[in-house]
């Protein structure tokens, strides 16, 4: 027997729920007893008065798949609104990492040369070391990390992704 | 200021302000402030169970007899694991439960202590929703918030973890006013546009069909008559699941009986060829759809459902209306009559389904020597329909025969496990429903393996004086499984076989019921009115034949218009394929 598998697609979700105890276990907890993916998960309060979270989540399923995962997430109570961000089409998405890169002498002018070819900023350094910041889309980071590998990387922290909608109006 | 209260008062005082008149329940260390309090009222009944699995079962027959939430109210640790099962008993099948758990005190949690479980963590997925309450102050809202959420949109269970600390801290408490919750608002009325549209389809179809579910029930008894009133209007053919039977009456010639695994050969048959089908309050379920690349594969499917996330979870709609299938018939059969639509001519239709008929799916074969178990239900029915009573059933080959041929006119009268398939649900929820319809006859149809899975509550029946029956078709087997033995595992009965039952009419004697023993068909219909004159509980041992088999069947993984219709079309062995599928 064969288990079928459908064409796969990656949509940023952004959900903003009621800010309370066990929230992001309730949501983490649907994708995984329904088979969902994540591919990236974020969350922080986003609100004055600590009410309400904001988490984008990175999710790849099939068109079918797509529309259950939003629509169950819509349903869970302390969810106040979904949003299919690639659906909605244009919308941008950042990321931060942190990049720590080791070596001396070439390699040190190399990796700084680099840094600033991405707009990456120096938050430590030593004698034999940088940790850069560097932002932007998940593609860039890749392309920065894969370059610093070949330098002297040492270890990488990334956020995951934060998106939001183009224009003015909100979500 | 306001009189303070203890955390345990304060929930009284919210319950009864909900009117809540009955809990079941099971104490413990975590709950002893909360029994304490039940001690000192008597606005609410506590009813005693034997076991927290039975409080959450005897909750939902009372919340689906009666229309109202039903509450349970159990200790920490073992008392709301062996919770679990009916919890997620009543997501599965929507049943509108608040369930009570006592915890640790709150600077205990975390800490391994004695009955210490994370309920909120083990109950966080099978719960509509859930509350760990740290303080008195909110406990008051958060009960009057989790009734609200139980009971409105798709309703499901709720559970509410009160630390034995936060029981006897005390605060104030005032009733509150309507819940305006901040996130949670289910949508009650369809979108008109989209039911115009709707009936727009309905008036135009030549071969419509309505399929109803356990959302028609949920919604309440007015959303059954008008049910009615549409059938009525568009003269369609109606077919339900297991979970909607009695919404629509069994009686009507407009009946295709129950569709799906163990339907009919018309209601299937119908399904499989009709043009449009307007789904109301029902999820297309595995067992109802059969292989679903061959599901109604000619016609335009409508879904009313208040659950969006059931609209296209398994097969793709043309048409979802988001909303309480009460309220959208209603709108439906306001909109028909405003546009003056005449039922269409369904001659043909029905010439078609006169012809499914006359296959008689739910005949079975007779026999002199032994009671047919199918026999068994007929005559049960024919017995017992004038009192219009309540059936409750356990999980199995006796539960789906009860589904065929025991017939319901009226909702809130059919109370099973469907969703989870849950053995041992029928005798706490015959018990509850008993509770909630103190004159009704109550009747668990149970088999021979499944009564033993809460054989214990036959002690709470006994103290309250609650004159449930138990009529229970032994074959000596776990019949469905032996049955998909039969017909997947070439007969290779592993393990199904009920070795060592008890003697049932002294088991019943023992807990101080009557017990009656139904041997040969010469005995059925006396040993039913022997159950039926008695005034208190009974138990009938009723002995069927061993190795009948529930027909029609559509096998596993196999498409409507595969069905089997008795033994003589049964192969003995399946492919891995359909060995895989449940």
């Amino acid at each position: 027997m064969h288990i079928k598998e459908g064409q796969h697609e990656r949509h940023t979700l952004s959900v903003t729920v009621s800010n309370e105890p066990g929230v992001l276990a309730r949501i983490a907890g649907m994708f995984t007893a329904r088979g969902y993916n994540i591919e990236s998960l974020t969350v922080a309060d986003i609100s004055a008065t600590d009410a309400i979270s904001r988490i984008t989540i990175v999710t790849s399923g099939t068109p079918a798949v797509i529309e259950q995962v939003v629509s169950q997430l819509d349903r869970m109570v302390p969810v106040h609104g979904v949003t299919d961000l690639t659906v909605l089409g244009d919308h941008v998405e950042r990321e931060l990492a942190l990049v720590k890169v080791a070596g001396t002498g070439e390699r040190r002018i190399e990796a700084l040369r680099l840094a600033e070819v991405f707009r990456a900023n120096v938050v430590d350094t030593t004698i034999a070391s940088f940790v850069f910041e560097v932002t932007g889309a998940s593609s860039k980071i890749d392309r920065f990390v894969e370059l610093m590998s070949e330098i002297g990387l040492v270890e990488v922290a990334r956020t995951g992704i934060v998106a939001m909608a183009r224009g003015k109006e909100a979500v | 200021m306001a009189k303070e209260l203890s955390g345990a008062d304060i929930l009284i005082e919210a319950l009864c302000d909900l009117g809540v008149e009955v809990v079941f329940g099971y104490p413990g260390g975590a709950v002893l402030p909360i029994y304490d309090a039940i001690f000192n009222q008597k606005r609410i009944r506590h009813i005693l169970v034997r076991h927290e699995q039975a409080a959450t079962h005897a909750a939902e027959g009372y919340a689906r007899a009666t229309g109202k939430p039903g509450v349970v109210l159990v200790t920490s640790g073992p008392g709301a694991t062996n919770a679990i099962t009916g919890i997620t008993d009543a997501l599965m099948d929507s049943i509108p439960m608040v369930v009570i758990t006592g915890q640790v005190a709150t600077h205990l949690i975390g800490s391994d202590a004695f009955q210490e479980a994370d309920t909120v963590g083990l109950t966080r997925h099978c719960t509509k929703h859930n509350y760990l309450v740290k303080s008195p102050q909110r406990l008051g809202d958060i009960v009057h918030e989790a009734f609200h959420i139980a009971t409105t949109g798709r309703p499901g269970p709720v559970v509410i973890d009160i630390p034995k600390d936060v029981q006897v801290a005390t605060a104030p408490y005032k009733k509150p006013g309507k819940i305006e919750h901040s996130s949670y608002k289910p949508a009650l009325k369809g979108d008109i546009k989209l039911i115009e549209a709707a009936v727009d389809m309905l008036a135009a179809a030549e071969r419509p069909i309505l399929y109803t579910g356990g959302g028609v029930i949920n919604s309440g008894t007015a959303a059954a008559q008008i049910l009615r009133e549409l059938a009525r209007i568009t003269g369609a053919p109606v077919t339900s699941t297991l979970m909607g039977l009695g919404a629509f009456p069994a009686s009507s010639d407009q009946w295709l009986g129950m569709l799906g695994m163990h339907g009919t050969y018309e209601a299937n048959w119908a399904m499989n060829q009709a043009d449009l089908i307007l789904c109301l309050g029902a999820r297309f379920d595995d067992r109802v759809t059969g292989r679903l690349d061959a599901f109604a594969p000619h016609s335009k499917k409508i879904h009313v459902d208040i659950d969006r996330s059931s609209v296209n979870k398994t097969v793709r709609v043309d048409l979802p209306i988001i909303g309480d299938v009460g309220r959208v018939m209603e709108d439906m059969v306001k909109v028909w009559k405003a546009r003056q639509y005449q039922k269409q001519d369904l001659t043909g239709w029905w010439a078609q389904i006169d012809g499914w008929r006359e296959k008689k799916s739910l005949s079975y074969p007779e026999s002199k020597d032994e009671i047919m178990p199918q026999e068994a239900i007929r005559v049960l029915y024919e017995a017992t329909k004038a009192k219009n009573p309540i059936i409750s059933t356990e999980v199995g080959q006796h539960q789906m025969w009860a589904a065929q041929h025991f017939h319901f006119d009226a909702p809130n009268k059919w109370l099973t496990s469907g969703g989870l398939g849950t053995m041992g649900y029928g005798l706490p929820a015959a018990i509850g429903a008993q509770l909630g319809n103190p004159n009704a006859l109550v009747i668990d149809i149970a088999g021979d393996a499944s009564i033993q899975m809460n054989i214990q509550e036959l002690g709470t029946a006994t103290q309250y004086r609650l004159p449930v029956k138990i009529f229970i078709l032994n074959n000596e087997y776990m019949g469905m499984v032996r049955q998909w033995q039969e017909l997947t595992y070439a007969s290779r009965y592993s393990e199904s076989y009920s070795d060592s039952l008890p003697d049932f009419v002294k088991l019943a004697e023992a807990y101080g019921w009557k017990g009656i023993r139904i041997e040969g068909p010469d005995d059925l219909e006396a040993g039913i009115k022997a159950m039926l004159d008695h005034d208190g509980p009974v138990i009938v041992d009723c002995q069927v034949a061993k190795l009948s088999n529930c027909f029609p069947m559509i096998p596993s993984g196999a498409a409507h218009t595969d069905m089997i219709l008795g033994d003589e079309q049964v192969s003995g062995e399946l492919d891995d394929e359909a060995k895989a599928l449940v």
